[in-house]
């Protein structure tokens, strides 16, 4: 069934009785062309590329739990493409893009809403390296406005301006940033991979990788063995698990993230804000609750919730950017296990086990990366060669020195 | 979070700052003179500093207590449940 204006009137007229599920919920088949584990945004982005770009149809997306029940489901839904290295800008630029086409595309509403994102700067070094991130997104194509005070006290009137501690010198605008409803991306790309032929299989976790004269095979999976001569790991913060069962190390640390929604309220926010002097970070929902979040815990952690002193630290950092949000009420907590790697930038590269792909490491900010990861995975496993706007993203980059250190803090690990 | 930290008792984990996996304890060995450019060598730099078992269970791992006694603790937790099951301090193992 396509989605349309004049299928809402028709059902409306008829009762609703007329919808059918988005998506299939087939049982496994021995054997397919490609196999996908992880069905968060990334694994379902992938899937519905390779069908619709490269023909390949013959596929299984493998999902340990139900469909959105990983970060895709979890995160702050952030989309924006505001960085600075050649090897992470024209790779963001192109997701916005997609992000731009994506409910035409895949015909599903994904509430894709370009509101804006707004760094706060709170030092004149701030407004130099940002008029520098400013320049190399106007080389992408990416646009971008630099702000002075009166700037942001017009578009946001609301924040705390006049502080010694943390003054408001301007800030770096891109409209074209904003959000889109998490859960909807998910389901919108299930639902037309689905309906090219492929098989989104849930509660179907990856328990091994299986190798034979040293190529990938296939996987074993709590539904039994499926045989696959390309499978493709897409498992976020889960990554060096699954990868483990192929006997390979990674360079990540599996933490934890939260994130934070407020009671409804109207509109009061205009678009995404980030504060310049703490890492913080809110948005309004359509619902009207205000979306924030902020640093991870800070240790290794498989447990998809947080603590304490990391609430108290991101409250007390939203607070100084904007006291307002002291009179809502939050309403609910949660986290969601991020793949951190080491030069906080992601991987999406082949492995050294022929058949065998890897994406992963999107570290808190895979969201916003979500249709271009599965459009550069795709173009990777069906052609064995990296899209030309992933090329950097190497899964062999700490080896040979060339990390892609974005927040400008040097190439050593440990940077999150 | 609590560290129970062998001369201290039960802290409070806001109070120190974490490094990660408590292998960063074992630097490779520099032979004398050798050349840093040796691949045997930078592979084993790139393992030491990049590549983390990172597994969900049982996990050795380095926390310094910055705002307390300023020692350096190796703390073995479950990284599914944060249940804490060993603390000693980094400088014991170091020496022994
Ligand atoms: C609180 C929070 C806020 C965030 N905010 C933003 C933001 O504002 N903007 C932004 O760009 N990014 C944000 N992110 C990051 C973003 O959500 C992630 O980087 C991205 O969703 C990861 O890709 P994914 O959707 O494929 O992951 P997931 O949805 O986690 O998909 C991975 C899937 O693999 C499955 N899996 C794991 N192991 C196995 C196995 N053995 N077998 C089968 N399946 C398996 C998991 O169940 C999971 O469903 C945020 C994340 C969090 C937690």
């Amino acid at each position: 069934m396509r989605y349309s204006a004049w299928q809402v009137l028709k059902q409306g007229l008829t009762g609703h009785t007329g919808w059918k599920p988005a998506f299939r919920t087939p049982d496994p088949r021995p054997s397919y062309d490609v196999v996908i584990i992880g069905g968060g945004g990334h694994g379902l982005a992938t899937a519905w590329y390779l069908a619709s770009v490269h023909g390949i149809t013959n596929v299984a997306v493998l999902e340990k739990g139900w469909l959105g029940s990983g970060n895709i489901g979890r995160n702050t839904t952030i989309i924006r493409s505001n960085y600075l290295l050649p090897g992470n800008e024209p790779f963001y630029e192109l997701s916005m893009k997609l992000w731009e086409g994506l409910e035409q595309d895949v015909n599903y509403n994904s509430m894709v809403s370009q509101r804006g994102i707004l760094n706060l700067a709170h030092t004149d070094a701030q407004i130099d390296s940002y008029a520098r991130r400013g320049n190399a997104m106007h080389m992408a194509g990416a646009g971008g406005k630099l702000l002075d005070t009166d700037g942001v006290r017009k578009l946001c009137p609301f924040l705390e301006f006049d502080t010694a501690r943390f003054p408001i010198k301007g800030g770096l605008w891109q409209p074209r940033a904003g959000t889109a409803r998490h859960d909807a991306v998910a389901w919108g790309f299930a639902r037309a991979a689905d309906q090219r032929g492929v098989d989104i299989i849930q509660n179907c976790e990856v328990t091994g990788i299986v190798r034979e004269g040293g190529r990938v095979t296939g996987v074993d999976t709590s539904r039994g063995r499926i045989s696959a001569p390309k499978v493709a790991v897409c498992v976020a913060g889960n990554s060096s698990r699954v990868m483990a069962m192929a006997d390979r190390r990674l360079p990540i640390e599996s933490h934890v993230l939260q994130a934070f929604v407020s009671e409804g309220l109207k509109p009061v926010i205009p678009g995404v804000i980030t504060f310049g002097a703490g890492h913080f970070y809110v948005s309004q929902s359509d619902k009207g609750g205000l979306v924030f979040g902020g640093d991870l815990d800070g240790y290794n952690s498989y447990a998809q919730r947080g603590n304490l002193p990391v609430v108290h630290e991101i409250l007390e950092a939203g607070m100084a950017m904007m006291p307002s949000i002291g009179r809502a009420k939050m309403l609910r907590s949660w986290g969601g296990i991020m793949d951190m790697s080491m030069d906080g930038s992601p991987f999406i590269d082949r492995t050294d086990i022929p058949g065998l792909y890897f994406n992963g490491g999107w570290c808190y900010g895979g969201f916003k990366a979500t249709p271009a990861s599965g459009y550069c995975y795709a173009h990777l496993i069906a052609t064995d060669s990296p899209h030309e706007t992933a090329t950097a993203y190497r899964l062999d980059r700490l080896r040979s020195g060339h990390p892609i250190d974005e927040r400008g803090a040097g190439a050593q690990p440990n940077l999150h | 979070m609590q560290i129970p930290h062998p001369l201290l008792g039960l802290r409070d984990a806001s109070e120190f700052v974490y490094l990660g996996d408590a292998s960063l304890l074992q630097r490779p060995e520099v032979p004398e003179g050798a050349d840093m450019g040796d691949s045997v060598l930078l592979d084993a730099f790139h393992e030491y500093l990049h590549l983390r078992d990172n597994p969900a269970g049982e996990h050795r791992e380095l926390w310094f207590h910055e705002q307390g006694d300023r020692s350096w603790l190796v703390v073995t937790r479950n990284t599914t449940t944060h249940e804490i099951t060993d603390c000693v301090l980094a400088r014991d193992l170091v020496s022994r």
